[in-house]
This record gives structure tokens, sequence and C-alpha cells, in this order.
């Protein structure tokens, strides 16, 4: 039964990774930049929920809509400010831009929140689900976690299928030349993806900070870059590649805490990226790009 | 007068690509654009649709200015462009793009739509659930081109719509730029294929490094002496 343990925090972990991992693909997708402030967006989101929840006493449903909306506005106006005039700008320029709006962001909630930790109270409490008489349990975090990660891919994979706005998402990130000649407003197309990917940031946030309850200004960080290299891992620009790239990730990294060594594990976690890069350096699910002359 | 164009000057950097171009499209028109690989014939079709922008002159369709209205909005205006090497969504499947060309027209007029352009190339409508990338180059271009027109414009611009495909593909094509035409379309035709654009064009212009060098009617030019030598090899 251990094993089913360890197995079911790697997928709920990974199922973090995953939906974090989706925002960064999508950016990426469609924007052709690493936003490096992703991380720190799940940060905010995670203080707005304990703000809401822990100081005003507002029922968790409302905490994590406040931490979502406030969330999506911040990723809006932070691509409007800092990305939206370097549209233009060689990539280096944007990615050094996007470690300045990281700091930036940590920096800001240490001066509005101090660093002193916060403890985080989970938002479907503590409570475990008692399995095969008691043998195997699983707390409601880890059960919330797993299946807000499959109704957020379904829905994301129903939304890019069938939806005007989605297939003009596709369009924007294959083409954007040919997709303005479709009439495709591109601006708003990539505040849409800057808004969903942060919407999702801010749901990572909470169900984080559930499983691992200190909040500091930094919480975001290293999962930010965990997420990153699980989209990397899955093949950054592809939904299911951050999916099955953040499970994964999650599993690597639980399975080497548990099996190897609790030190080592994150760097088991990149020796298997390097690995996996080599034989495949698009990624597991990413596609080959072939240029056509 | 649907198009008129009066002295644009494009640049790319410090590369002046247009210098001082007018033109214009009558309804009901083919017009085409001939000339050299560089002439400038594709950075015309770009500036009319708003990828880039010129430094002076205007360009006016149906009376309204076009300068400073961003590309995204041109189509709505009713000027469609089929880009220069097609440029359909590789990923997505042929109806996708398709749907893609009308993003601008009410949805409830779309499917209207897609049976004509259906109907106009039987091939897409065989294909329709087949990602684009899969599609034969002709495909691609019929592709392209019923996407322009699901946008349902007054205006159709054709970059090149010959391009790399085989001279039986090069004549279909042109018999469906020549049955849009007697349908109504109007259409601003780029072509490096002199001889066929001006076997269809009412009228045609000349392009050399960035200058109209010379314009008339299909006939005049094709018969033309200069354009003989220089475009129809000998």
């Amino acid at each position: 039964m251990t094993f089913l343990n360890y197995l079911l925090s790697g997928i709920s972990l990974g199922s973090i990774y995953a939906i974090i991992a989706l925002g960064y693909t999508m950016v990426y997708g469609i924007a052709k930049m690493l936003n490096f402030a992703h991380g720190d967006v799940i940060m905010v989101g995670a203080y707005i929920c304990f703000f809401a929840v822990s100081r005003y006493h507002l029922p968790p449903v409302v905490g994590v809509l406040a931490a979502m909306a406030v969330c999506t506005v911040l990723g809006i106006v932070v691509e409007r400010l800092a990305y939206k005039p370097l549209r233009a700008a060689p990539s280096l320029a944007v990615l050094i831009t996007a470690i300045g709006v990281s700091y930036f962001l940590q920096n800001g909630a240490q001066l509005l929140w101090t660093p002193n930790p916060k403890v985080f109270s989970s938002v479907v409490g503590t409570g475990r689900l008692a399995l095969f008489g008691g043998q195997l349990t699983v707390s409601y975090v880890t059960i919330t976690t797993i299946v807000s990660c499959i109704v957020i891919m379904i829905a994301l994979t129903w939304f890019t299928g069938n939806t005007k706005m989605g297939k003009a998402m596709r369009a924007c990130s294959e083409d954007k030349g040919a997709a303005q000649l479709m009439g495709i407003n591109v601006n708003s197309t990539i505040s849409v993806t800057f808004a969903i990917g942060s919407a999702l940031a801010a749901i990572a946030g909470v169900l984080l900070c559930s499983a691992y309850p200190t909040l500091v200004p930094t919480t975001g960080s290293m999962p930010g870059i965990k997420a990153f290299t699980a989209a990397v891992f899955g093949g950054i620009g592809s939904i299911p590649g951050a999916f099955v790239g953040g499970l994964l990730l999650g599993m690597i990294e639980i399975f080497a805490k548990a099996y190897i060594s609790t030190q080592l594990s994150d760097a088991v976690v990149f020796a298997v990226l390097i690995v996996v890069l080599l034989v495949k350096p698009a990624g597991l699910l990413g596609k080959k790009v072939s240029e056509k002359v | 007068m649907m198009l008129k164009v009066n002295d644009i000057n494009v640049y790319y950097g410090a590369i002046h690509a247009i210098k001082g171009v007018s033109f214009e499209v009558n309804e009901g028109e083919i017009v085409t654009l001939i000339g050299a690989n560089g002439a400038g014939k594709s950075t015309i079709l770009n500036t009319v649709s708003g990828l880039l922008k010129s430094k002076t002159g205007s360009i006016e369709f149906l009376g309204k200015p076009l300068g400073g209205v961003p590309a995204h909005k041109i189509v709505e205006q009713g000027i469609a462009h089929v880009p220069e090497g097609r440029r359909v969504f590789l990923t997505m499947s042929v109806e996708e793009n398709l749907e893609m060309g009308a993003y601008t027209r009410p949805n409830s007029g779309v499917a209207d739509h897609l049976e004509r352009v259906y109907e106009q190339f039987p091939r897409l409508k065989e294909r329709r659930r087949q990602v684009a990338g899969t599609l034969s180059g002709g495909e691609q271009q019929m592709l392209a081109m019923g996407r322009g027109l699901m946008s349902d414009p007054k205006l159709l611009m054709l970059d090149e719509p010959s391009m790399g495909l085989a001279p039986i593909l090069v004549e279909q094509i042109f018999e469906i730029i020549a049955s849009l035409h007697k349908a109504g379309t109007t259409i601003l035709l780029v072509e490096q294929n002199a001889r066929m654009a001006l076997s269809v064009a009412d009228r045609g212009y000349v392009l050399e490094t960035g200058k109209i060098a010379l314009s008339g009617t299909g006939k005049e030019l094709a018969e033309s002496d200069d354009i003989k030598k220089a475009y129809l090899g000998g």
C-alpha cells in the first residue's frame, strides 16, 4: 500500500505541475515567449485566497474565485505593460523582462505581505478518505487536486477544439500574420491566453498551498521552474504535452524521494529531463518543426 | 472605383521597397501586378491589407481611407488577402481553416458560405476533416482561396496562386480565377507567371524595383515587345 500512497502523491503533485505547465505552454504557444513570472502569479493567487479565507473569513469557494479574478487581471496587466511593448523586440529582451517581472512580483509581495511565512489552511479541509478498510487513506486535497486537473484538461481541450476563440488561438499560435488576414485581433487573443493561464495559476496556487501549507513570497518560484521543466518535457506549446509532462514529473519526483534520496530527487528529475531531450529534442509530445521552403 | 492606391512608399528598415506606386482597381475587374522576384508585388498587397504601413500617400477602398486601419479590421471592410505561400493553418482541419476565413462574419451565415465554397472546390469537401498539413500543394492553394472567399469579399487579392504548382494545376487555378471573375468577384492578382496572369486580366501593371514601369490592358501588355522580351521569354 505504500507504493499506492506514493503513486497518489506523485499524481497529485504532478497534477499541480500540469496545471501550472498549461499556463506556460499556452503562453509560449501563442506569444512565443517564456513567461518566467508565471510561477509568481501562483504565489499571488495563494495570498489572495489566504487573506480571503483566513483574514476575512469568506467561504473557501469565494477565496478561490477571488484569487482567480485577481490573477486574471494581474496576468492581463503584466502582459499589456511589460510584454506588449516588446512584441517586435528580440526574444532575449522579452526573457529578461519576464525575469524582471518575476522579481517585481516577489518583492512586491514581501513589501505588502512581509516575508514571514503564513500558514495556509486547506480549502477542502484536512480530512482523509479511507479505502480498503483503512489500509489506504487519501486526503481530500489529493482528490480535489487530481479531479481539478482532469476537469481543466477536458475543458481546455474542448475550448481550443470547439470554440471560435479557441480556434483563433490555435490559428495565432501557428501564423500570426495569416491570423490577422482572417480578421483575428492578435493582441486581444494574446490577452485572453494570459488571462486563462493566470486564472489556472491561481487554482494551482490554492491547490499547492492546500497540500504544502507554508506560504512565503517565493512559494511560486520552485514549482514554477518545475512546471516549466514539465512543459518542456512534454513538448512546449502542446496542451496534452503539458498534462503528460506535469504528471510524469510529479511522479518521478515523488518516487525519487521515496526510493532514492530526498536530497537527490530534484537531480533525478532534471537528469530524466536531459535524457528525454537528448532522445526527443522537441519533448515527448512536441511537434518537430519542419520549415517548408 | 473600388480600390485606389495613391503614391505609397513602403520601407523595410532602411530599404525603400515601394517607391511612389499608384494604381486602381475597378469593380468587376481582374487587375494583375506582374514583375520579377523582389519587384515589390507582395509588399504592395501586404500594405493594402494592413500588414505593412506606407509612409506617404493613401489607400482608399470604396471611397473610405484604409490608412491607420489595423490589419484585422480590413477584412471586415471586404478585402480578402490570400497570401504568398498559401499560409493555411497546417495543424488545423480543412473545415477549421475555412471557418477561420469567416471569422469576422456572423455565425449564422457560415454554413451557407461553407456550402458555396465546397461547391466551388469539391476536393475540399472530400477532405474537410483532414488536417491541412497533409494536403498537396494544389489542394492547399484551393484551401487558401476558399478560406479567402469565406469572408464574402468584395475584393479578392491573390498573391502568386500558381507558385510551386505543376502546369496542369496552374491551369486549374486560373480556370477557377476566371470563374470567380465571371461570378462578379473583383480580383487583384499578383503573379510571376506573367503569361497566365495577362491571359485572364482586364488590366495589368508591370512593376520594376518598386516602381510601376508600364501599364495597360491585359492584351496590350501581352503583345508589347518589351514585356515579351522581359517576362514572356521572347
